[in-house]
């Protein structure tokens, strides 16, 4: 077997080094080696976006980068969207406003959404569309996802002009 | 009412949005090894020889296993046990499993499969209907109705030729339903392992366990009670995770002989050659009308092609002549099916289960109809719709009929009137209905025990666990089942905890498919929190001092309902009624009622009730490059009760979503390899990639309207929403691109092709339809002659073949039979 390679990254705001068989993807490291399998896979050719993740901010499908171009890099999966013990507004507004059925493309939207709301805080919706056009979903029909980000939109719009925490749920 | 109908956050919601569902590839366990199939690349052939000695001795290969490994077959239906975990003598399709590697990793695993020679002795390949009914061999399966012709039904309710002959009009018309997969995300994944007992437990990505375990039992030669199935979150299923699997089987062996976990997750193409997804349908509908608008009678013809092996096959055959006459009065109805076995990834149950096709074909003639007898196509409908509780000529049940509702909401929300043949050239508006049942009348295997069983368990913190067999995949029937029980016992649904889809722990519930389990589950579910009400209001107005009756379960407390402030918290009741009677748990069970058919055939298409659904669908077509648009659907459904309103929501949507899909873009094809490869008959394209599904930019704005008229039958009144709402969106959208631009597409997809095709024709003066002009030479036996209600009959056929007297199998398949 070839040497491993020695990787240090950032996952989930955590500097971390992790070794590794140098021809596996950042997705099989995420789930096989980091013990971080929140995010899937649905055809590991770069198809589905099920696997997507942020690399330094940017979403890129994990199943089409090679772990070992993760060096020095900031990741974020699914399991780094809460914080301070709060879901993520997207995180929130997913769950109740039905955008998550089976939960399998679930991760690869969340990330891609957060995306797209880190770039642009108030997309239109044919923007949102656009953003998240890279991830298949064969449950929803895409439509409370739509909702549920732009709901996103309003919670943030509405926490950032008030301090009262959520508790996370 | 305080949980159902509201809408609500899903029992599960948290842990699919922080990644804390474990999906099957989630479960990772010691020592574990991993599993890779050597799948055929030949169509047809008998297998000659396999070397795996090569294999066996790569470093890091654990187990080579093969087709002797498994000499016991299964299959999902009695009537088709035809499947082995790895092919014997004999592959049927390129993609059937031939041999398995289980190895370190799943690289060292796919590294060995290269390294097993199959020696294949190829035969003649059927790749379509006509092949299997012009040539009797050779055979590829050694059983079924004739030659390659796996099933031929043949049913009569009515003298349906003397119905035609008084019509005022027949219409005769042919529809193909191409095939397509159902493309959940989640590929298909399963994990075996011995657990500390030395008992088999598999955690498979299923929809079925409980046929799994059965399946599991018969294959390996276990005993039930030591093989447990754990059926994990499912990714998506969409009836695509219904049948026993290849691999689970495999998996379970080598994990028995290795006394290892050992894993399996297939590839994406993988997914593909497992299938059982829409039988490619070619359909003759024959329907004569009066004036008016009134059906005499129908003849429906369909042939369907099967693939390799049976699957739910005999059911998808049964389902597409079942349903016709559940939402229009038609009096006199014939059926005529037939699938055949080809050599391609077996067809089986995809959301709608063979009644998308027989919809489709139906949906388009009554607009082909409405045309020519100058009638509205809603208003036809509103004509014909057929009446709430009562039998239909095929003696289905109908219960609560919501579709007259439906017609009128949606047409009213979508200004159907205004926009009905009324658009610019190029835009259309078209109107569909269907309805779907609410769970299967009969179980897969003949049996009088409940469906669905449920189980409490009370505990003192107040805190309740249902235990429940039902498979939670994404449809949301975890949500379902704490609801239910919430709303009975008065509490919040986070203070219940859901355990489901396991054998071991969970009473049987058959599966996530038919759209059962809210309606059975559901049930079974208030049964079991109505008995622990019960037990609860003895202790609670023992001690209270209050009558029984006046007790009120609500807010998380027990309370007379005349003087609110006397009363105990929820806990403190548990802790009552657990000094009084001991331990508490209860149970509730749901068996569906018996049906009123009584024939051979009859099994299929009994349901406690149905589902209705009318769709409008609005397109732009560009004349010039016959480019299809659909920017908005309205759809209004028959819900009976919505349990949930944002997981109805979600469902309705999801539905138009996929038959968008269905009838725009996805399509399951074969082509054949050049000859100077192999020449073999290979799935055209095998990808997420090449087989296309609509993205977000491709989905329409959504309208929806739920018609809630609770039915009694229902948990609450609810009735079913799974898979309904597909069916009426792809004849709606071939309506609607006839009102754009004044051509017929009699098939599905609709592509831009065949629409340019279409315009061609139209332009020449020619025929302005693409779609099927011939009907093949089916052997159709004699017809089996049921009279219906209205003409004395009482649901048994009036002469009893001899095949139905003699034949003990047709006894055990919800497919073949009514009960005795």
């Amino acid at each position: 077997m070839a040497p491993h390679a020695h990787v240090p990254l950032t996952v989930n705001g955590e500097p971390t080094e992790v070794a590794f068989a140098p021809y596996k993807t950042l997705l099989e490291v995420l789930r096989e080696d980091l013990n971080l399998p929140g995010t899937k896979h649905g055809c590991e050719l770069g198809e589905c976006g099920a696997c997507a993740v942020l690399l330094d901010g940017q979403p890129v499908l994990s199943c089409l980068v090679l772990g070992v171009d993760c060096d020095g890099r900031d990741v974020t999966t699914v399991e780094g969207l809460a914080s301070d013990g709060r879901l993520h507004p997207l995180q929130e507004t997913f769950a109740d406003l039905g955008a998550a059925q089976c939960g399998y493309c679930t991760p690869g939207f969340l990330v891609t959404a957060k995306a797209l709301l880190d770039e642009h805080p108030h997309p239109t919706r044919h923007q949102i569309r656009e953003a998240l056009s890279g991830v298949l979903c064969r449950c929803t029909g895409y439509q409370q996802i739509f909702e549920a980000v732009e709901a996103a939109i309003a919670t943030t719009d509405s926490r950032l002009s008030t301090t009262d925490p959520r508790s996370c749920r | 009412m305080k949980v159902i109908g509201i809408p609500r956050r899903r029992v599960d919601g948290r842990a699919k949005v922080t990644g804390q569902t474990r999906f099957a590839d989630d479960v990772a366990l010691p020592r574990m090894v991993h599993c890779k199939l050597l799948r055929s690349t030949v169509p047809h052939a008998r297998i000659v020889g396999i070397d795996a000695s090569r294999a066996r001795a790569h470093p890091g290969v654990h187990l080579v296993l093969t087709g002797a490994d498994f000499p016991i077959p299964y299959g999902i239906l009695p009537v088709s046990q035809d499947e082995h975990a790895l092919a014997i003598d004999r592959v049927r399709f390129v993609g059937d499993p031939v041999a398995a590697v289980i190895a370190r990793d799943e690289l060292t695993a796919f590294e060995a499969l290269d390294l097993i020679a199959v020696d294949y002795e190829p035969l003649r390949t059927f790749s379509g209907p006509d092949d299997s009914l012009e040539h009797d061999t050779p055979r590829i399966h050694d059983y079924g109705d004739a030659g390659n012709i796996h099933k031929l039904v043949s049913l009569r309710f009515g003298d349906v030729q003397a119905a035609l002959s008084a019509a005022d009009h027949v219409f005769d018309d042919t529809f193909f339903y191409e095939g397509n997969t159902h493309l959940p995300i989640e590929q298909h994944a399963a994990v075996a392992a011995k657990d500390p007992d030395g008992k088999l437990v598999l955690w498979s990505s299923t929809q079925t366990p409980h046929y799994v375990h059965r399946a599991l039992a018969k294959a390996l030669a276990l005993p039930a009670a030591h093989v447990r199935v754990i059926a994990t979150p499912n990714g998506g299923g969409f009836g695509g995770k219904s049948d026993p699997f290849n691999h689970e089987v495999v998996v379970c062996k080598a994990a028995l002989l290795l006394d290892r976990p050992v894993k399996i997750c297939l590839t994406r193409e993988e997914v593909f050659y497992c299938h059982r997804g829409r039988h490619p349908v070619l359909m003759r509908f024959e329907t004569g009308v009066k004036r008016d608008g009134t059906i005499t009678g129908m003849r429906v013809q369909t042939v369907l092609d099967g693939g390799a092996y049976g699957s739910y096959g005999v059911a998808s055959t049964f389902y597409t002549g079942a349903l016709q006459t559940v939402t229009y009065h038609i009096p006199s109805y014939e059926f005529r099916g037939c699938r055949v076995f080809t050599n391609k990834p077996p067809c089986g149950p995809k959301r709608g289960h063979g009644t998308p096709q027989s919809r489709f074909g139906q949906e388009i003639q009554l607009d082909k109809i409405a045309e020519r007898l100058a009638l509205d196509p809603a208003d036809l409908r509103l004509r014909i719709v057929e009446q709430p509780e009562t039998l239909t000529a095929n003696y289905l049940h109908v219960g609560t009929i919501g579709l007259t509702e439906c017609i009128r909401r949606v047409t009213r929300a979508a200004t159907w009137s205004e926009r009905f043949r009324k658009l610019p050239p190029g835009r259309g508006v078209g109107l569909a209905c269907s309805s779907y049942l609410s769970g299967a009348g009969l179980p897969i295997y003949w049996n009088d025990m409940p469906h669905s069983g449920v189980q409490l368990k009370l505990d003192r913190s107040g805190g309740v666990t249902a235990f429940c067999g039902a498979t939670e995949i994404g449809q949301g029937s975890d949500d379902v089942l704490v609801a239910c029980v919430a709303e009975v016992l008065g509490i919040d649904p986070s203070d219940i905890r859901a355990v489901t889809g396991d054998t071991d722990l969970t009473p049987v519930d058959l599966g996530s498919y038919s759209s059962r389990v809210t309606l059975m589950m559901g049930n079974a579910a208030i049964q079991a929190a109505e008995r622990a009400r019960d037990l609860l209001a003895d202790a609670v107005s023992k001690k209270l001092s209050v009558p029984r009756d006046r007790l009120v379960f609500a807010e998380r407390r027990v309370f007379d309902t005349e003087e609110p402030a006397v009363g105990v918290s929820f806990s403190e009741a548990v802790c009552l009624a657990e000094t009084m009677f001991g331990t508490l748990g209860t149970t509730g069970s749901y068996t569906p009622p018996r049906s009123a058919a009584r024939f051979k055939g009859g099994g299929v298409g009994p349901s406690p009730t149905y589902s209705y659904t009318a769709a409008i669908v609005e397109v732009d077509v560009d004349p010039s490059t016959g480019w299809i648009h659909v920017p908005r659907v309205w759809i209004a459904h028959d819900i009976g009760r919505s349990i949930n309103p944002t997981l109805v929501r979600g469902q309705v949507e999801g539905s138009v979503y996929m038959a968008l899909g269905e009838a725009l873009m996805e399509e399951q094809t074969f082509r054949r390899l050049p000859p100077k490869l192999s020449h073999a008959l290979v799935h055209k394209f095998p990808s997420m990639l090449e087989y296309k599904s609509p993205t977000t930019l491709d989905m329409p704005e959504v309208f929806t309207e739920l018609v809630e008229n609770p039915d009694p039958r229902g948990p609450f009144g609810a009735k079913e929403v799974g898979q309904g709402p597909l069916l009426p969106i792809m004849p709606a959208v071939a309506n609607a691109i006839y009102d754009a631009v004044g051509v017929r597409i009699d098939e599905v997809p609709i592509t831009p092709e065949k629409v340019l095709r279409a315009l061609d024709a139209k332009a020449a003066g020619k025929p302005a339809r693409v779609g099927p002009t011939r009907f093949p030479a089916v052997p159709w036996p004699a017809a089996l002659e049921v009279p219906p209600p209205w003409e004395g009959g009482d649901g048994t056929a009036k002469v009893k073949s001899e095949k139905a007297k003699g034949k003990s199998e047709m006894r055990n398949v919800e497919s073949e039979v009514a009960r005795p």
